[in-house]
């Protein structure tokens, strides 16, 4: 016991589960607000890699950090913009579109980084977003180490929760991408284009999901690996569900998430020895399942997910 | 004049066979631009790909050593989406049946080659089919989305092989290697012609295509699936047992990813290791939606994905060229035949003011 209490107790342990939340932040949210608008995104994966790959690379090619992060969003953007084209205009499967956009947008970012490093044995690095420290708040005990290590990019993701929050339930454009999503002929009725805000959503959702991306090569290491996302877009799928498409709650679910990773990451450091270390690896994944289980049925699915529509379309 | 889109009732069968073709060589067209990007010749680099994937016995013996387990994935994805079981779990139900193989044919049992390799491949489905027969009773009893699950699962899988391969099932003479016991002589697959690498898991895989066909066009189970895969109300409203059906169906492509897993093993390797799959669950889904659902095309189609794989291998080596290229030309076939697909449902037709 004393060692779960060491754990709960330092501040690093906290600064990590912010740290590991943070891609799943951006994640979720992108996730959300595709969903929201009635459009699943299986995309997510491969737009992860795109946005690590594309933003790393500018950075790396001599673009300022910010400048890589634009770039990772414009190619988020890109992909989901793909995406919509194929599910919105033309009305096909998402579940197909988003798979064949997740194995485009690795195969796609592979390819690139193979291309313009061709002779690298070592992963070369770059110089990421560093902590910000706050003057009289980083001294404070406990909170500030554990708030104060992050970097920007974890602030922006905080923000960007309520911000989406905001413009979903107190603006008319949120009120018009939840009622796309739940009902797109009283959309319609309005006198809205139920395909124009949905092509915006999935793009707008696309980008913040390589932001997730963009985290992990430019703030959370300093290189870009193969593999390297190793299904956090599909944890991030997982955590929609569980937070019931409200921000709020998917902020809740990633730093959730985030305790637990970190949580299980000290545990194997201590009990490491006569359990082994795959154990420990599943658990983010066995955890997503559970929860995805235990939801299921109480889940309140947008009720045109997955529809596509054709204008003027009766019921 | 002004174009107008009439939905289709049935696409007739030289159109769908049209649009396969037309989107796999649309991607290969498309992947010029990349080639190009890199500095290369595409023309110089499509014939170094056919010559690498065609150009002699030991290319072709390679290709269809490479399309063996694309077969299996393939018709396991083609089978669950004809029912519309979305399983993107073929490369963890692929470890899975690999692993059944290795417990069962690694010498604990000692039987004959008759007896052993019917086996390892019963194992091998069984194992692979359990992966998929749990989404499935998820979906069922709690209502939870068997895409996401299935794809989770497969991370999951890879470490439980990981963890097997390092730990209680290691081969202590591998000097060191991460790798399983090897499988008996008994329960290897022969090899099809001396010193070429293609073995009998290939025919393994036609026979179950041949077996597919079969039940999808003659059987009430497939008058079933196809029910099921339509409308799921209206075969519920017509007494069909539709949760039976999902699960038979997620027995049957799970297990179909597992014997690719044996073919692998028992055909290629003779162990398992945690690198025995680049992608083949990944890719059947390509397969499958290239072959239209269809059991047979699912053969002509990871044919298809194999020549890629293997003509870019080759032409890497001799340009330079990056052999993901191999990974965009399949994931472009996939988006191809999506939007190939759309002609499928509608007709496109131009008409005059007056017709509208």
């Amino acid at each position: 016991m004393d060692v779960l209490l060491d754990i709960f107790a330092s501040a690093n342990f906290w600064a990590a589960a912010i740290r590991i939340a943070t891609p799943l932040i951006f994640g979720v949210l992108g996730a959300l607000i595709c969903e929201r608008a009635g459009v699943l995104n299986l995309g997510i994966e491969g737009i992860f890699v795109a946005g690590a790959m594309a933003g790393w690379l500018a950075v790396y090619l001599g673009a300022g950090l910010w400048g890589g992060v634009l770039i990772a969003a414009l190619a988020g953007a890109l992909f989901g913009l793909l995406h919509a084209f194929l599910t919105v205009i033309l009305g096909l499967s998402q579940h197909v579109s988003g798979i064949g956009i997740t194995l485009l947008a690795t195969s796609a970012s592979y390819f690139t980084y193979r291309t313009t490093l061709p002779d690298v044995s070592s992963p070369p690095r770059i110089a990421p977003f560093q902590p910000i420290a706050v003057p009289g708040l980083s001294d404070l005990p406990f909170i500030g180490p554990a708030l104060f290590q992050q970097t920007l990019l974890t602030w922006l993701a905080l923000v960007l929760v309520a911000i989406v929050a905001f413009v979903l339930y107190r603006t008319p454009l949120g009120l018009a991408i939840r009622a796309v999503g739940d009902n797109p002929a009283s959309v319609e009725a309005q006198g809205l284009s139920v395909r124009g805000l949905r092509i915006g959503a999935v793009v707008i959702g696309s980008a913040l999901m390589a932001l997730g991306g963009a985290f992990l090569t430019m703030s959370a290491f300093d290189a870009f690996f193969f593999g390297m996302v190793n299904g956090r877009g599909w944890i991030c799928i997982a955590l929609v569900v569980f937070a019931s498409w409200q921000p709020g709650k998917a902020l809740l679910g990633a730093l959730l998430f985030g305790a637990f990773d970190a949580f299980q990451i000290r545990l194997q450091a201590e009990i490491g020895q006569v359990v082994p270390g795959q154990v420990f690896l599943m658990m983010p994944y066995l955890l997503s399942i559970l929860a995805l289980v235990l939801v299921a049925r109480k889940a309140d699915y947008p009720r045109a997910l997955l529809q596509p529509w054709t204008k003027g379309q009766r019921h | 004049m002004s174009l107008r889109l009439d939905p289709r009732e049935h696409a007739p069968l030289f159109l769908r066979l049209l649009v396969s073709l037309v989107a796999g060589l649309a991607a290969l067209l498309l992947v010029a631009i990349p080639v190009m990007a890199a500095g290369a010749n595409p023309f110089e680099a499509y014939l170094l790909m056919a010559q690498g994937a065609f150009g002699s016995m030991f290319a072709l013996s390679e290709t269809l050593n490479r399309a063996t387990p694309l077969i299996l994935t393939g018709l396991a994805a083609a089978v669950a989406f004809r029912a519309r079981l979305w399983n993107i779990g073929a490369e963890g139900q692929l470890y899975m049946g690999a692993l059944a193989a290795v417990m069962v044919g690694s010498g604990f049992l000692q039987l004959p080659a008759p007896l052993a390799i019917p086996a390892i491949m019963l194992a091998g489905f069984l194992a692979g089919g359990l992966m998929m027969v749990i989404p499935a009773m998820l979906k069922q009893r709690f209502g939870a989305d068997e895409v996401v699950i299935t794809l989770l699962l497969n991370f999951v899988v890879i470490l439980f092989i990981q963890m097997l391969i390092e730990g209680p099932l290691k081969d202590p003479l591998a000097m060191g290697w991460p790798q399983s016991v090897p499988l008996v002589a008994e329960a290897r697959f022969d090899k099809l012609i001396p010193r070429l690498r293609m073995h009998w898991g290939l025919i393994v895989g036609l026979v179950a295509a041949l077996i597919l066909w079969l039940m999808v066009k003659r059987t009430v189970l497939g008058f079933e699936i196809k029910a099921v895969g339509e409308n799921k109300a209206a075969a519920r409203f017509a007494g069909i047992p539709v949760d039976a059906t999902m699960l038979k169906v997620a027995l049957i492509s799970g297990g179909l990813a597992g014997l690719a897993g044996v073919s692998e093993v028992a055909g290629v390797k003779g162990y398992l290791s945690a690198d025995l799959s680049p992608g083949f669950g990944y890719s059947g889904i390509v397969v499958a939606m290239l072959a239209g659902l269809s059991p047979i095309g699912s053969v002509l189609a990871a044919i298809f994905i194999a020549a890629v794989f293997v003509g870019a291998d080759s032409m890497s080596r001799a340009t330079g060229i990056s052999n993901y290229l191999a990974d965009l030309v399949v994931a472009l076939s996939l988006l191809c035949v999506l939007v190939g697909g759309f002609f499928l449902r509608f007709r496109l037709r131009w008409q005059s003011r007056q017709e509208a």
